[in-house]
């Protein structure tokens, strides 16, 4: 055992946790850390901009690649400023750790200069957290928080340390075990259950598969394909669950919910079994609860016992992890067809297309994302904000793989477009990463291409520029007779402003230009920003309007479509 | 009129759950604010150590008609810092509470309340010229009864613990799972004050 400060601890411990990267932004209370930082090496420090940046850099890192995210701030507002970013990976349980320093332990309690109460702030927005008073509590503490953020279900963990307690040295001892009395998640599934599911699906004769994102964490897409293939189950997802299914596959339907396509809605409110796997049943996704598919069976799969029963009754509950009960599933599945009733859902599409673009003289923000589509060659992982552009970023854009779209939905966080996508490519340098921004977001969080910059990041950052908060427009618009209040902006130039960052910049104000400047993004090996100006009044449609069911998707109305 | 105190409180709709938590700092403002997130309405809650070391024992009364408590027991499984959670409800339990109540008297009445206070098998705890403590333990049926009978003398001060249970027979909610020395010695002491003298410094 060595002695070691408590910064030589926090280091050591991530480290042995496989921390590769941290992202953070000094302050006074964390300043031993930082001091400490360069005895290691193999830790990358990557300096945001803003906090928030840093807890959707983590974010985003985690999204792509599956592992650990690692955020870094200050007492005080630097640890306030990561609330957004810690909250939104809570809602979509994704595993961020978030390191923050607190006062002097002296102060702790009497309102030092910069305290806050981080712990208590984020008790109902972590899965856990940890305020450590001392030194030889360090190691243990990091690992404890490092396995419950990535076990069972994901989720952010945050530990707060004192600034003396970085300064303090002790024996480092890395506990070779932990004991969590209080923490075990259910991983296997319960073999009754499964077989009651597996009847379930034999017996079906509209059997629908809904996906969502527990199927992307489970790393159980592959699973998912055995099944929908051996029981021929048409496959749908929410939008976290867009890539758990690769949407080329002639069983997948596309997505539900709000934005989803007209008949994945029509799908699953026809459906005489929902086999849910690793979703939530989000209000988003289902529409008006009490209206979703009146007498339909629900088998219900999911790692967390208490989403089970949540929003739906259940026919039968099955606690695990997807990777594990699906191939058992699959295993007590009878090999079936499905043909009148995939019929059925391909005659609605056919007759409601859902993800037809018209043709327009407008530069449509559908057709940016289809020829985005197009000219990457459905490979790049997208990454997007919150609005209208992320739910044609989701629909116009057909995903293969799991951890292509990198998306905030539970939260719905403006801002986490540009800071996610940093991430995002930090965690895969190879992949093509483009972060398609709102002209809204985009400035919430813009202030982070110094980091592509800093740190040489080739992401592609496509703006969205409608002049609105588009979709808040869309609602007023729909819902608010037409009264637009405070949604429609004046931008800056985002031109010059990569400029000013030292980013190249293409504007792009007909249609003609969308698939050259893309082109020419892609040429380009260092980051650059387009301002695509796109069409300013068009809506996201099919859309169930808020409070409604999924029965009552309405279509793009046609005068609309007369535009 | 508080419902605790005039003995209309709807039984039918509450639910006895024990929690068996770690004695950590903040694990009670975790589970107070869960409950407040849900929406689960407390009745009381009451807390204190178990029979096992570095285990505490929370009896929460929620109301039954703002949650299902399944959800509640599920939710509390989810914090990191509940051991075990236990519906008393579903069992044949024993479940007390115990109150202080000081009355009103005088030298004429406080014989009367004296015979009451038998009758409840309530205890004397203090006594002054024109006020007496009573101490009664019991069911809330029970106390609330008493509370009713000294209502017309003057209630000047009411103070009750909330309920705590136990299922009846040999049967127990407890856990028995104690930790490694090791991290029983780092659990002990996790995120608690550190005594003496600290250095100080401001940033
Ligand atoms: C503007 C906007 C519009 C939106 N419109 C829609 C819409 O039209 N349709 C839609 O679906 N969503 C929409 N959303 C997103 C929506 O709010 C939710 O975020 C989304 O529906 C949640 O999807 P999910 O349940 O798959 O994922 P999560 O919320 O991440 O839930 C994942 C679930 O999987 C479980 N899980 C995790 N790991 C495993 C594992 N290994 N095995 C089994 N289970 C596991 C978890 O316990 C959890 O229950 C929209 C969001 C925004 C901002
Ligand atoms: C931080 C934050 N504030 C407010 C909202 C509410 N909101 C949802 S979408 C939206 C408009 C987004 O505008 P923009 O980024 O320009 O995207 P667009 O809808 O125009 O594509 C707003 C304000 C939000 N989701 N997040
Ligand atoms: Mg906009």
């Amino acid at each position: 055992m060595a002695r070691l400060t408590g910064a030589q601890m926090v280091l050591e411990s991530l480290q042995r946790e496989g921390v590769d990267t941290i992202f953070g932004y000094p302050g006074g209370v964390v300043l031993p850390l930082y001091d400490t930082l360069p005895q290691y090496p193999n830790i990358r420090h990557v300096l945001v901009r803003h906090e928030q940046g840093a807890a959707h850099m983590a974010d985003g890192y985690a999204r792509a690649s599956g592992k650990m995210g690692v955020c870094l701030g200050t007492s005080g507002p630097g640890a306030t400023n990561l609330v957004t970013g810690i909250c939104t990976s809570w809602m979509d349980s994704t595993p961020v750790f978030a390191l923050t320093g607190n006062v002097t332990r002296s102060l702790l309690g009497k309102d030092g200069f910069q305290e806050a109460d981080i712990t208590g702030i984020t008790h109902s927005i972590t899965k856990h957290n940890y305020l450590v008073m001392r030194p030889e509590e360090i190691p243990l503490s990091i690992r404890e928080a490092a396995h419950i953020c990535q076990t069972g279900r994901p989720g952010p963990v945050l530990v707060d340390i004192p600034k003396d307690v970085f300064q303090e040295e002790a024996e480092f001892d890395w506990p070779e075990q932990i004991n969590l009395r209080g923490y075990k998640p259910t991983t296997e599934g319960h073999a009754g259950m499964i077989r009651r599911a597996a009847e379930l699906i034999n017996q079906a004769t509209r059997p629908i598969i809904i996906a969502g994102h527990g199927v992307i964490w489970g790393d159980a897409h592959n699973e998912l394909v055995e099944l929908a293939e051996k029981a021929d189950i048409p496959v749908i997802t929410t939008f976290l669950g867009i890539g758990a299914f690769p949407e080329s596959h002639d069983l997948s339907y596309g997505w539900l919910g709000m934005h989803g396509m007209f008949y994945a809605n029509m799908a699953a409110d026809h459906a005489d079994l929902v086999i849910a796997i690793g979703m939530r049943f989000d209000d988003r996704a289902m529409g008006r609860f009490k209206d979703f598919n009146p007498g339909v069976k629900i088998v219900h799969i999911d790692i967390d016992p208490a989403e089970i029963g949540k929003n739906f009754p259940t026919a039968v509950p099955i606690v695990g992890n997807a990777k594990n009960v699906l191939p058992r599933l699959s295993d007590l599945t009878t090999e079936a067809e499905h043909q009148d009733w995939r019929g059925w859902i391909d005659q609605v599409r056919e007759e409601h297309p859902s993800l037809h673009i018209r043709e327009s003289r407008r530069m449509l923000p559908q057709y940016v994302v289809r020829t985005l589509y197009e000219e990457t060659n459905g490979d790049a992982t997208i990454v997007t904000g919150v609005g209208q552009h992320q739910m044609w970023a989701g629909q116009h854009y057909f995903y293969k793989r799991p951890r292509q779209l990198v998306t905030s939905g539970g939260l719905g966080t403006m801002g986490f477009e540009l800071p996610a996508a940093i991430g995002a490519q930090i965690a895969l340098p190879d992949a093509e990463t483009w972060a398609i921004c709102g002209d809204g977001g985009f400035q919430m969080t813009l202030q982070e291409m110094a980091v592509l910059v800093d740190e040489n990041l080739p992401v592609k950052i496509a703006v969205f520029n409608n002049g609105y908060l588009g979709m808040i427009r869309q609602w007023q618009q729909l819902f608010y007779d037409k009264n637009l209040v405070s949604t429609a902006m004046t931008q800056p130039d985002f031109c010059k402003l990569a400029d000013a960052y030292g980013i190249r910049a293409i504007r792009v104000e007909t249609k003609a230009e969308v698939a050259p400047a893309i082109r020419e993004a892609r040429e380009h090996k260092g980051p650059i920003l387009i301002d695509f100006q796109i069409d300013q009044e068009e809506n996201v449609w099919p859309m169930v309007p808020a409070g409604a069911a999924l029965s009552e998707t309405i279509e793009a109305p046609a005068e609309e479509l007369a535009r | 009129m508080n419902p605790s105190v005039n003995g209309s409180r709807k039984h039918h709709a509450q639910h006895t759950v024990v929690a068996i938590v770690e004695d950590k700092p903040g694990v009670l403002m975790r589970v107070a604010s869960l409950f407040r997130r849900r929406g689960f309405n407390i009745e009381s809650l009451t807390v204190g150590h178990s029979e096992a070391p570095g285990l505490s024992r929370m009896t929460i009364v929620v109301d039954g008609a703002s949650a299902p408590v399944e959800q509640v027991e599920k939710q509390l499984y989810k914090l990191i810092d509940v051991v075990k959670v236990t519906d008393l409800s579903q069992e044949e339990m024993v479940a007390r509470e115990l109150v202080l109540l000081k009355v009103r008297c005088n030298n004429v009445n406080r014989h009367e309340l004296l015979e009451i206070a038998n009758v409840f098998r309530a205890d004397v705890v203090d006594m002054a010229t024109n006020s007496l403590i009573l101490q009664v333990v019991g069911d809330e049926d029970k106390i609330d009864g008493l509370v009713k009978m000294c209502e017309p003398y003057g209630i000047r001060e009411l103070s009750r613990t909330g309920r705590i249970a136990m299922v009846r027979g040999a049967k127990t909610t407890t856990v028995h799972e104690p930790e490694p020395e090791k991290i029983a010695k780092f659990h002990a002491t996790q995120g608690r004050r550190v005594e003496g003298e600290l250095p100080f410094s401001s940033d």
